[in-house]
């Protein structure tokens, strides 16, 4: 009796030696509560490019972290301890990125960002095990500043958020931005009443305005804006100008240019097949969150083709080489694991009922970031 | 910094206390009435506000998206007072937080599962859009003008209903003494759920106001109830007079700090760090005033102790 007990143990303990073959993958994603919007699409483009790849062997386990940090970070311990992932992504937010992943990298696992990427982790914290999919923060803002100067905006207003990626963002714009600035201005971190800050920019003389303003931020400035009566040009990132927001802001937004690293007209094959399948799985068009899902989940896919995630030096190699299609087209990694890409901007038109960007310019190619000099690994 | 810009600040203070106003008058008849602490008002705000962007996407009239907005709050109200608030009356105030709390994430996640996790649309009609040329040459948009007119037409509804009405005042009646009026005839769960209606319609219409400038998305309420306690704990608790004058008072002190901080800061600091430093104090000025006027007035402006 206990020789057969001893036998059954022995033989479960095989499969499950068998199963750490695989590669277990932990999504911590915001899928409830303001911004759940954002994980979701991030959500589904992985979970997308997954399915088409029709690999068993890639197990995904999904958490929502209710963009908490606190909740984020005992997500990661669960899924680290009890969980054994292999493999971290999906967090959204860079205040709960700074909280999740610099101690799962000091604990030896992967951690592949779709969209978070903070200065802290691409300059003197970057590491070997950390690659972003997405972008680093300042990225699309440089963009923002490469258009105004080549539009030949003078004297623009810039505004932001009062936190970090705030902070970042309008450090990217000054960055490459040359002429000068009628104003400057912090806002409250989820204000939606810019009234005050509208009557400041038409008080101050500037010829165009650049603002960040993320989510539900983003369609309250704008429908406002639209709605006092100034003309001045607007430019922004890409983040208030997603697929999700776009229907809740309307006309106010039509023309408006912003700068990003994908836009639904993409001309490449993958990109194409990419939006119809999105619409034809999920019944709407996807956002940049969901390209940059499919692919982070493409570029992991790709990796567990060649090398075996228990080798880490092996599997770390095969991320780096990015060797897989993109949405975006040419993708390479930079020396510290942020992505090398044309940066475009976008304007917002109408599609029949629906709003959407085209592609007008190109506004930074194959663009790295201003961090890689800060990193040694 | 021009006399203009300032006036122009004024108003957008004063039209930030009214939408406040509409929040706060629900929150503090609740209290003051029925002795209640409802966390989930901010969920009848959103709740107009969707209500509203689902009926101006079906009919395209703004006036009914507004009258649907009140009835759907004023009737979740009634719903959850008399399924789950009528058993908190007894209770102590910690139990009626954790219920409302749950009744919050309830409405949240209802609401998200009914009409999805993207922000709906929802716009101001065409006949208010766009500014209008004030006095001195100012350009104010008319829509936010029409939000202080509503809310000053509303405020001075409420007190006539509660100054002049036989239902004011048994509202009154029952703000100082709840067993003597049930004593003396008058059906005192119909008088809450009225009063919870009330409550909760108020904040339903200026979710919905609100949404046409804002965004109309799950967990829009929340920020602004943390508001409307302010404002209510200002005024006096169950006090209207004190959560118009709170309310005024919370809108024009965060615009006009906003505005002012970062630009008295920019006379002795370089731009970027007068704007830092200047919006991280201006996002504490409301909570100062609340702690000056409690130093000086314990039980706020019109409290009674």
């Amino acid at each position: 009796m206990k020789l057969k007990f001893l036998a059954l143990v022995t033989a479960l303990t095989s499969v499950a030696s068998l199963a750490q073959a695989d590669v277990k993958v932990g999504m911590i994603t915001t899928l409830s509560g303001g911004g759940a919007g954002l994980g979701i699409d991030v959500r589904d483009g992985f979970m997308l490019a997954i399915k088409q790849s029709g690999r068993d062997d890639i197990e995904v386990v999904i958490e929502d972290d209710q963009r908490k940090p606190d909740i984020a970070v005992q997500l990661a311990d669960r899924m680290i301890q009890s969980e054994k992932v292999d493999v971290l992504t999906g967090i959204i937010w860079s205040n709960l990125a700074m909280a999740v992943v610099p101690s799962a990298l000091a604990q030896g696992k992967f951690y592949l960002s779709p969209n978070a990427g903070p200065s802290q982790l691409a300059g003197k914290g970057c590491h070997k095990n950390y690659f972003n999919v997405a972008w680093q923060n300042d990225n699309l803002h440089e963009a923002g500043g490469a258009h105004a100067n080549s539009t030949g905006y003078n004297n623009t207003f810039v505004l932001a958020p009062n936190y970090p990626a705030g902070k970042d963002a309008l450090t990217g714009f000054k960055r490459v931005y040359e002429g000068g600035l009628s104003g400057e201005l912090y806002t409250k971190l989820g204000q939606k009443d810019y009234a005050s800050e509208i009557a400041q920019i038409r008080a101050s003389g500037a010829d165009s305005v650049y603002f960040f303003l993320p989510g539900g931020m983003g369609i309250s400035f704008l429908k406002q804006y639209a709605d006092s009566g100034l003309e001045l040009p607007l430019v922004g990132p890409a983040f208030s100008f997603d697929q999700g927001i776009l229907q809740a802001v309307g006309d106010a937004a039509l023309g408006v240019a912003n700068t990003s690293q994908w836009s639904k007209d993409t001309a490449n094959p993958t990109n194409e097949a990419f939006v119809a399948s999105f619409q034809a799985e999920y019944g709407r068009l996807p956002s940049l969150y969901a390209s940059q899902g499919f692919d982070t989940a493409n570029l992991l896919i790709s990796a567990a083709g060649s090398a075996d995630v228990a080798d880490g030096d092996a599997f770390q190699a095969a991320l780096k080489a990015a060797d897989f299609a993109s949405t975006r087209g040419d993708f390479a990694f930079a020396g510290n694991n942020h992505p090398i890409q044309d940066i475009y901007v976008r304007e917002v038109i109408k599609e029949g009922d629906i709003y959407t960007n085209k592609i007008v310019s190109t506004a930074l190619e194959d663009h790295s970031n201003a961090y890689v000099s800060d990193c040694s690994m | 910094m021009s006399l203009v810009l300032l006036i122009e600040q004024v108003l957008n203070g004063l039209q930030f206390g009214v939408m406040l106003f509409l929040m706060a008058a629900g929150l503090t008849l609740i209290f003051g009435v029925m002795g209640l602490i409802n966390l989930a008002h901010g969920s009848f705000y959103m709740i107009g506000a969707f209500a509203a962007a689902a009926t101006a996407a079906a009919t395209g009239s703004f006036l009914l998206a507004l009258a649907a907005s009140l009835v759907a709050a004023a009737v979740a109200g009634a719903i959850v007072e008399m399924t789950v608030i009528r058993r908190l009356y007894n209770r102590d105030h910690l139990d009626q937080v954790l219920a409302t709390f749950a009744l919050i994430l309830i409405f949240s996640e209802g609401t998200r599962w009914l009409f999805g996790s993207f922000p709906l649309f929802l716009d101001i009609p065409d006949y208010l859009a766009g500014p209008i040329s004030l006095p001195f040459g100012i350009q104010y948009p008319q829509y936010r003008l029409a939000i202080i007119a509503v809310g000053l037409v509303v405020a001075g509804g409420l007190f006539a209903l509660i100054a002049k009405t036989r239902i004011g005042i048994q509202i009154r009646a029952g703000e100082s003494d709840r067993e003597m009026i049930a004593a003396l005839g008058v059906d005192i769960s119909n008088l809450y759920t009225f009063v919870f209606a009330l409550g909760a319609a108020l904040a339903g219409i200026a979710g919905a106001l609100i949404g046409a400038i804002q965004s109309v998305q799950v967990g829009m309420g929340e920020p602004v109830l943390i508001l409307a306690f302010v404002v209510i704990v200002i005024g006096g608790i169950g006090s209207i007079k004190g959560a118009l004058l709170g309310a005024l008072l919370v809108g024009l002190t965060d615009t006009l700090a906003g505005f002012l901080l970062p630009n008295a800061f920019g006379l002795v600091m370089d731009p970027a760090a007068a704007s830092a430093v200047g919006s991280s104090l201006a996002s504490m000025s409301i909570y100062v005033l609340m702690a000056g006027v409690l130093l000086f007035r314990p039980t706020g402006l019109f409290g009674s102790s």
